[in-house]
């Protein structure tokens, strides 16, 4: 139960953090929405080519706006060494982790809120067809990136060409989780709900959240206590 | 059994060891002032006695207990270099958020009662980023002692501190160690932290050159040590 | 004494080669549909197996690194995934060669040659990863993170690259048929040789790293004081 309220306040703290100073938020929102935007306008693509690409567009925009996200996650710290306060402090490695995972879970799913009506603007696509399905694999895939994301932050934070390093080891660990979440929501954007092969992505995708979640939690005390 | 007991710690980079066997004890109420040069291991042991880092050989114990458990964690309370306290946050946020991380019931009013004390009541909801240079050290103060922590660890504090903050922290130093507390410091302001300090431990290129009481004799000539425990 | 056992190792496995690919060239008919190229898949098909092998190697040394916390885990763990990385690449270079012989194209998307291809990238990233830290005892820390969370995903990787590409038509490497018995014992019998050369880069590397090591601390030492 303490360990829960610990998770929340270090979630809340850093959402409280995120939304006053907006730093990363708007770097990352309005990256995402400039490649929605020259997308749109350089293909200009037909109903048909956008009900082919769309769960790939809107994931490749959701992982390169998560980048940049969750690269501050754990960045945000050393300013006035405030990650070494957390780590002495009594609460768990593994919690700082979950809260900081939960906190940009929040604010990247916000990011794909916003994203999915200029998608459906820009694109003329009638994106909820499928509302329940898509919020689910919405979460879901979210969680994967998040997950994923956190924790190299984490494996990052006090190294050097940290920016530059942070994309080009998480990019390849994420093609599970971004393949399902593309196949299961270019289905859904067209009105399909679910069936057969596209449940097996689902499970897979519920099987990558909760291995990493698993192995991120076990691991990240190693990562931040030398 | 004592305050803090530092049991033949070793520390490797590598294959080179940055602190050899370092082995002291320090009882409730003792202030150890810890010596040495820029680069001899006063950090890494500071950094190994917060728990941040883990010793690549040996144990440090708090009242019996190993100090990385969480119990000694609630109970230790650290001024590094950095000040520890997040800028786009107010001063009130910042107290209440470590009151809650360790563990105290009335975070509230702990927060409250430490802004008083360090004279910030009055922008408890300023951001810190708009503060001054001494209300960010006094904050900072308030952040390591609000839980009142049994075990001190400063890595040398009053480095760069202005007077304001330099009486506080001396009067929160007194109270604490007043309350039984233990405190370990590091420090380059040899006379600053000689007056406060009960023993002194010097580290000469990893080793504990010498540990014992802090005399007089180390009060009027603080460079006494360094010569008569061979630091070129 | 190593040194000789190295130079034994290395002399038996060019012994194997040159008798495999004088069995190979000889011993063996040309494949119905494919010719003479489909000899490659001797070395295509183990390279891969090898490469594997050398990074479950890794992820072994790096779990041992983080119980043990001795180097010479770390060490090997190096070694393995540096060594994997030069059989995947043989890996990639040969399925490169025979799509071009074979199809005119040099890369084809073909859901095995991906997901060898992801997962190379997957450990460049720990050779990047260890070079970004200068701290032994820390490289070694994070980059064993690394590859246990590397080897994790190489599953996830090869399913799910797997039901993506059959969704799509695309040519395949070659034929899932059952393969005549000569072939298939010449497949694993080249694994042999591979295995060898692999034991050889792993064990010189490995030497290469404990001499780093000594250096290293000696000059921090030299520094620091």
């Amino acid at each position: 139960m303490q360990y829960l309220r610990q998770v929340w306040t270090i979630a809340a703290k850093d959402l409280r953090s995120e939304l006053r100073t907006k730093e990363a938020l708007n770097a990352s929102l309005s990256f995402a929405l400039v490649i929605l935007l020259l997308f749109s306008f350089a293909f200009d693509p037909t109903a048909e080519m956008t009900r082919e690409i769309s769960g790939g567009l809107l994931w490749l925009v959701f992982a390169f706006a998560g980048a940049l996200l969750l690269n501050r996650s754990f960045a945000r710290e050393l300013e006035n060494d405030c990650l070494d306060v957390l780590v002495t402090s009594p609460v768990p490695a593994s919690a700082l982790f979950l809260g900081k995972a939960l906190a940009n879970w929040v604010l990247l799913l916000g990011i794909e809120a916003v994203c999915l009506p200029v998608f459906g603007v820009f694109y003329n696509a009638d994106w909820a067809r499928q509302p329940g399905w898509l919020a689910l694999v919405l979460l879901l895939a979210t969680w994967g990136i998040t997950v994923i994301g956190t924790m190299f932050s984490a494996l990052t934070v006090n190294l050097r060409l940290r920016e530059l390093m942070l994309p080009m080891l998480v990019y390849p660990m994420l093609i599970p989780c971004l393949m399902a979440a593309m196949q299961l929501t270019t289905a859904l954007v067209a009105g399909q709900a679910p069936e057969g092969d596209q449940l097996a992505w689902l499970r897979m995708l519920a099987g990558f959240d909760i291995i990493f979640t698993a192995l991120s939690v076990a691991l990240v005390e190693t990562v931040l206590i030398g | 059994m004592t305050a803090l007991a530092v049991e033949n710690v070793w520390k490797y980079y590598g294959d080179f060891p940055a602190l050899r066997g370092i082995h002291f004890e320090a009882a409730r109420g003792a202030c150890v002032a810890l010596l040495g040069r820029n680069g001899a291991g006063k950090t890494t042991l500071l950094r190994i006695l917060a728990g941040l880092s883990k010793p690549s050989r040996g144990a440090v114990r708090v009242l019996g207990q190993d100090c990385l458990s969480e119990e000694v964690r609630r109970a230790t309370g650290m001024l590094g270099h950095g000040i520890g306290i997040y800028d786009e946050l107010s001063a009130y946020e910042n107290l209440r958020l470590f009151a809650a991380l360790y563990g105290l019931p009335d975070a509230h009013r702990a927060a409250v009662e430490w802004l008083e004390r360090t004279g910030l009541e009055r922008v408890r909801d300023g951001l810190v980023r708009e503060f001054s240079r001494g209300m960010r050290q006094r904050l900072a103060v308030a952040r390591a002692f609000l839980h009142k922590p049994s075990l001190l660890l400063l890595d040398e504090p009053f480095t760069a501190l202005d007077d304001r903050a330099i009486a506080l922290l001396q009067g929160l130093l007194r109270e604490s160690l007043a309350a039984g507390a233990t405190i370990v410091m590091s420090t380059h302001q040899l006379r600053e932290a000689l007056e406060l300090a009960t023993h002194v431990a010097l580290i000469v290129k990893g080793k504990l050159a010498h540990a014992g009481e802090r005399t007089p004799a180390m009060v009027d000539d603080p460079g006494y040590l360094y010569r008569t425990y061979g630091e070129a | 004494m190593r040194e000789k056992i190295l130079y034994i190792l290395g002399a038996l496995a060019a012994l194997l080669l040159a008798r495999n690919i004088w069995a190979m060239l000889t011993g063996l008919p040309d494949e119905a549909f494919q010719g003479a190229i489909f000899r490659i898949i001797f070395f295509h098909v183990p390279a891969a197996f090898t490469c594997f092998l050398l990074f479950f190697v890794a992820l072994i040394a790096s779990i041992s690194y983080l119980k043990t916390g001795r180097m010479q885990w770390d060490s090997l763990a190096v070694s393995a995934t540096e060594a994997g990385l030069a059989f995947g690449a043989a890996n990639l270079v040969s399925g490169m060669i025979w799509a071009r012989i074979i199809w005119g194209i040099w890369w084809t998307w073909d859901w095995r040659l991906t997901s060898m291809l992801v997962c190379w990238l997957l450990y460049a990233g720990y050779l990047v990863l260890r070079r970004a830290v200068e701290e032994p005892a820390q490289r070694a820390r994070l980059s064993a993170v690394l590859s246990i969370l590397s080897f994790t995903v190489v599953p996830f990787v090869f399913f799910s690259i797997k039901w993506f590409r059959t969704q799509h038509p695309q040519p395949v490497l070659y034929g899932e048929g059952k393969m005549d018995a000569a072939y298939r014992a010449m497949l694993y019998g080249n694994w042999v040789p591979l295995l060898m050369i692999a034991a050889l880069l792993v064990a010189v590397r490995m030497r290469q790293e404990r001499r780093l090591r000594e250096l290293d601390a000696l000059r921090r030492e030299a520094h620091a004081f």
